[in-house]
């Protein structure tokens, strides 16, 4: 009697979380593959694998950025530095390689952890200080991109002297191993950040605290956690995989551009939010942003293919960014 | 006479849990009808469709011999439908007319200006009908939650409401405040407003109703005139089955360690010069009346609150705690009065919830989730706790008051906590469930657990108690044995203010200690 009432419970449960979580990423995947479906037929050169994969090396960098801002937003709270801080870390690298010369991993180590002592620094700001994490984060945006600017003395910094730098996200380690799949490094760092990312979010006490942070604060507090703690980690965390962005673009540029990256948070945080992440904390998932940003990348390329000028492509994401939200409100209602 | 409302075959699910299954409810004009039934029983939610705040999945509901359907709350209001929730929904920056009159200010200049003036003056009628002294222009934010109370029903009397609907109007309110309301509730009874009363407090119920309906498991049980019923017929309509109540034994503790001793706690003038004992295995009960400064107390110990100084001692030895944490390390829990807000992340799941103090425990390799034994964990609580919900796996947000509390008290149970601060445990609870918590707690300090249980029930008190402390304006005012203890004595002390405390809670407190 008990055990068919709980499996009755169980299946209810089975398909109300089906509604909740799924849904809005079978709605985006849905999307994705409607707007890829419109784009083939509206142009023969848009499955071409030469696009595709032009397509998934533009979502690289906006992609690993969205997983970094995923972390935040999840918590309940925004980071409007990523991209500023994507450009500062990609400098540090030019910093450690092409003016100190030193080995190309002591560069990466670099790039990730000026990544991660920033993200500590605003974490503290917001979690100590109790700065809210607009103004904190605004001020790290504008902090960062100044010092970008005077360490590199407004000038690109470029690679020549290690050449395996542009390795890190133009070759295919893929395409060595599997000819017909020349899926660029860069594109696999993204699928490598996403998939660890993921693994930490649902799996880990980390991950298990960062929802708890974004679904009631205090609650978590008094339950013993030191909230604080943990909202530096997060920070810290999405700060370091904004270096990993910062050495994907400076190596497809092979060149640190110091008047880069204001903007970059922007598509980052609409890709989070067109993937389903609740601005207000508490929900969300790294498969959801991944499809969000690959929306985006999906959206730009289609429209250049058909010649749409780039005025009117940026007048379209806005547009999805708001349906995409609002169809979200409609399910939650429903 | 033409019934208010009537509600026939009712039906509302939420994800996972029917709610309201075929629920029926009667109101006449000029009555006081009690609605009563455990925790989860579809009250609020039965209610809140009234209300237009659900919306039925099926069913029939006749205002004034019409049938009708409410989409909005808007709706609602315009039929002469009125509810004051549980929860208080005031916008505290606003002041008191203001919230009143919220979306119908009075204008000026063709509709341009808002009427400041126009707006004071109506709500102080309101107020002055009520007999009720408070300048409309105060924030919302400034009063107690009492005068927050009565703005709400203000603001529903403003509606020119025929159905008044109260869900637990005086869980916050104080015995002078209750008497109050209830002169408010019987004007508005002999003008022929129908009231609909949802509490569960018996001796209120028999006070103010005229008749009582009874629900179980969103189902209809059946309607009683109030006069008629006795308690215990209402109880047992209420869970199936009848209640004793018996006073526990107080167990001689003498013997027992002191586990936490505090001395000379102070914070600014909220807790002035608190010190006290508590042993294994002893209930401590916190008596006193709302704003005494128990929860400050509490909160202080856990480390929720700063402290201006004062000595803590965990079992003899002198400890610095700074933060929940650091509570919760030496063996402290604390469940909070307002669960919502303080206890429990509603937007997850009951397991995330239960393991949340002590998930530490549940890594491998420090660092990842032990899934299967989080679960194991949860499910054992559940069973242990009778927690109503389809799985471990449900959102706390879709359960009862009473699961959601149950939730709590699993939350410290799984931390294993030697000393617990059970704030208001049976708040908004039944009294099917409120047993139960009882039982439970009985049996923790039978297991050796220390126990300090803050309550404004005085019957809880009394009844569970194995001594009882009693604050009033953020001091100790004294300490009564339970077996001795008179609620009038326990009144005294929380009534004494601070020129007379001196010579008398220094006798109590001696009296105790003994």
């Amino acid at each position: 009697m008990t055990t068919i009432a709980e499996k009755e419970a169980q299946t209810v449960i089975k398909s109300a979380a089906f509604s909740q979580g799924a849904w809005q990423k079978i709605l985006a995947f849905a999307s994705l593959i409607a707007l890829m479906a419109v784009f083939s037929v509206a142009s023969e050169n848009f499955l071409q694998p030469d696009n595709l994969i032009g397509i998934l090396q533009a979502t690289a960098v906006n992609g690993v950025l969205a997983v970094a801002a995923t972390f935040v937003i999840i918590t309940g709270g925004i980071d409007l530095s990523v991209g500023t801080l994507m450009t500062f870390c990609a400098v540090i690298a030019g910093v450690f390689l092409t003016y100190w010369g030193l080995p190309m991993p002591v560069g990466i180590v670099a790039a990730i952890a000026a990544g991660a002592l920033c993200g500590s620094v605003s974490g503290t700001l917001i979690a100590k200080m109790k700065i809210p994490p607009f103004i904190a984060t605004l001020g790290m945006m504008m902090l960062l991109k100044g010092l970008a600017l005077v360490i590199s003395g407004t000038r690109p910094i470029y690679f020549n002297d290690t050449p395996s730098f542009p390795l890190i996200s133009q070759e295919s380690l893929i395409g060595s191993i599997l000819p017909f799949l020349p899926i660029p490094n860069g594109v696999l760092i993204l699928f490598m950040v996403a998939i660890a990312s993921s693994f930490v979010l649902t799996r880990t006490a980390f991950g298990r605290y960062t929802f708890a942070l974004g679904s009631n604060e205090e609650a978590v507090r008094l339950s013993g956690v030191n909230t604080d703690f943990w909202k530096i980690i997060v920070y810290t965390v999405s700060g370091g995989i904004c270096g990993i962005a910062g050495l994907i673009i400076a190596s497809r540029l092979n060149s640190a551009q110091p008047a880069l990256g204001q903007g970059y948070e922007l598509d980052a945080i609409a890709a989070v939010v067109i993937g389903g992440t609740s601005l207000s904390g508490g929900r969300g998932t790294i498969l959801g942003t991944i499809i969000g940003a690959l929306i985006i990348s999906v959206l730009t390329n289609g429209l250049r293919i058909l010649s749409v000028a780039q005025e009117w492509q940026t007048v379209v994401t806005g547009v999805i960014i708001i349906l995409a939200v609002y169809a979200d409100i409609l399910r939650r209602k429903a | 006479m033409t019934p208010l409302v009537v509600i026939k075959d009712l039906d509302k699910s939420f994800p996972g849990v029917k709610a309201l299954k075929k629920a029926r409810f009667e109101l006449l004009p000029g009555e006081v009808h009690a609605l009563m039934g455990e925790n989860g029983a579809g009250k609020s939610t039965l209610m809140k469709v009234l209300a237009g705040i659900y919306r039925k999945d099926a069913g029939e509901i006749c205002i004034e011999g019409v049938a009708l359907d409410i989409p909005s709350p808007r709706a609602a209001q315009d039929l002469g439908i009125s509810i004051i929730h549980q929860e208080l929904n005031l916008m505290n920056d606003l002041t008191a007319a203001q919230n009143i009159f919220i979306g119908r200010e009075p204008k000026r200049f063709g509709g341009l200006l808002l009427d400041e003036e126009a707006l004071n003056r109506a709500a102080a009628e309101i107020f002055e009908r009520m007999h009720l002294k408070l300048d409309p222009r105060v924030e919302v934010g400034q009063l107690t939650v009492a005068k927050q109370q009565m703005i709400e029903i203000a603001k529903a009397l403003s509606f020119k409401s025929r159905v008044l609907i109260m869900d637990e109007p005086t869980a916050a309110l104080n015995n002078a405040e209750i008497g109050e309301l209830f002169s408010i509730i019987r004007k508005l009874r002999a003008q022929g407003v129908g009231i609909v009363y949802i509490s569960h407090k018996m001796d209120e119920l028999k006070e103010i109703s005229d008749r009582v309906t009874v629900m179980r498991d969103g189902e209809y049980v059946g309607t009683v005139p109030t006069a008629a019923a006795s308690v215990d017929t209402i109880i047992s309509m209420m869970v199936g089955r009848s209640l004793t109540e018996e006073k526990t034994e107080v167990p001689d503790l003498s013997s027992h360690d002191v586990v936490l001793e505090v001395r000379n706690l102070r914070r600014s003038n909220v807790i002035q010069d608190v010190s006290f004992k508590l042993r294994k295995g002893e209930i401590l009960g916190f008596a006193g009346l709302m704003g005494a400064g128990r929860t400050e107390v509490a909160r202080a110990i856990f480390g929720a609150d700063p402290l201006d100084g004062g000595e803590i001692l965990i079992r003899g030895r002198p400890v610095t705690i700074r933060s929940p944490q650091d509570a919760v390390r030496l063996g402290i829990g604390y469940l909070s009065e307002d669960r919502k807000r303080f206890g429990l992340a509603t937007g997850m799941d009951v397991a995330a919830n239960i393991v949340m103090p002590c998930l530490g425990r549940f890594l491998s390799m420090n660092m990842f989730l032990k899934k299967r034994a989080i679960r194991e964990m949860a499910r054992s609580c559940i069973r242990q706790l009778r927690i109503k919900t389809p799985s471990d796996a449900q959102e706390v947000r879709f359960l009862s008051g009473g699961n959601q509390q149950k939730i709590v008290i699993a939350k410290w149970l799984a931390r294993d906590c030697e000393i617990l601060f059970f704030d208001e445990p049976t708040r908004g609870i039944d009294v099917g469930a409120k047993n139960e918590i009882y039982k439970l707690l009985n049996t923790l300090a039978a297991e050796g657990r220390a126990i300090v249980m803050i309550s404004s029930e005085l019957p809880e008190i009394l009844r569970m108690s194995h001594r009882i402390a009693v604050m009033c304006e953020g001091r100790l005012t004294g300490e009564l044995l339970a077996e001795r203890a008179t609620q009038e004595d326990i009144m005294r002390l929380a009534t004494q203010r601070h020129s007379l405390t001196t010579t008398t809670a220094n006798a109590a407190t001696e009296g105790s200690t003994t």
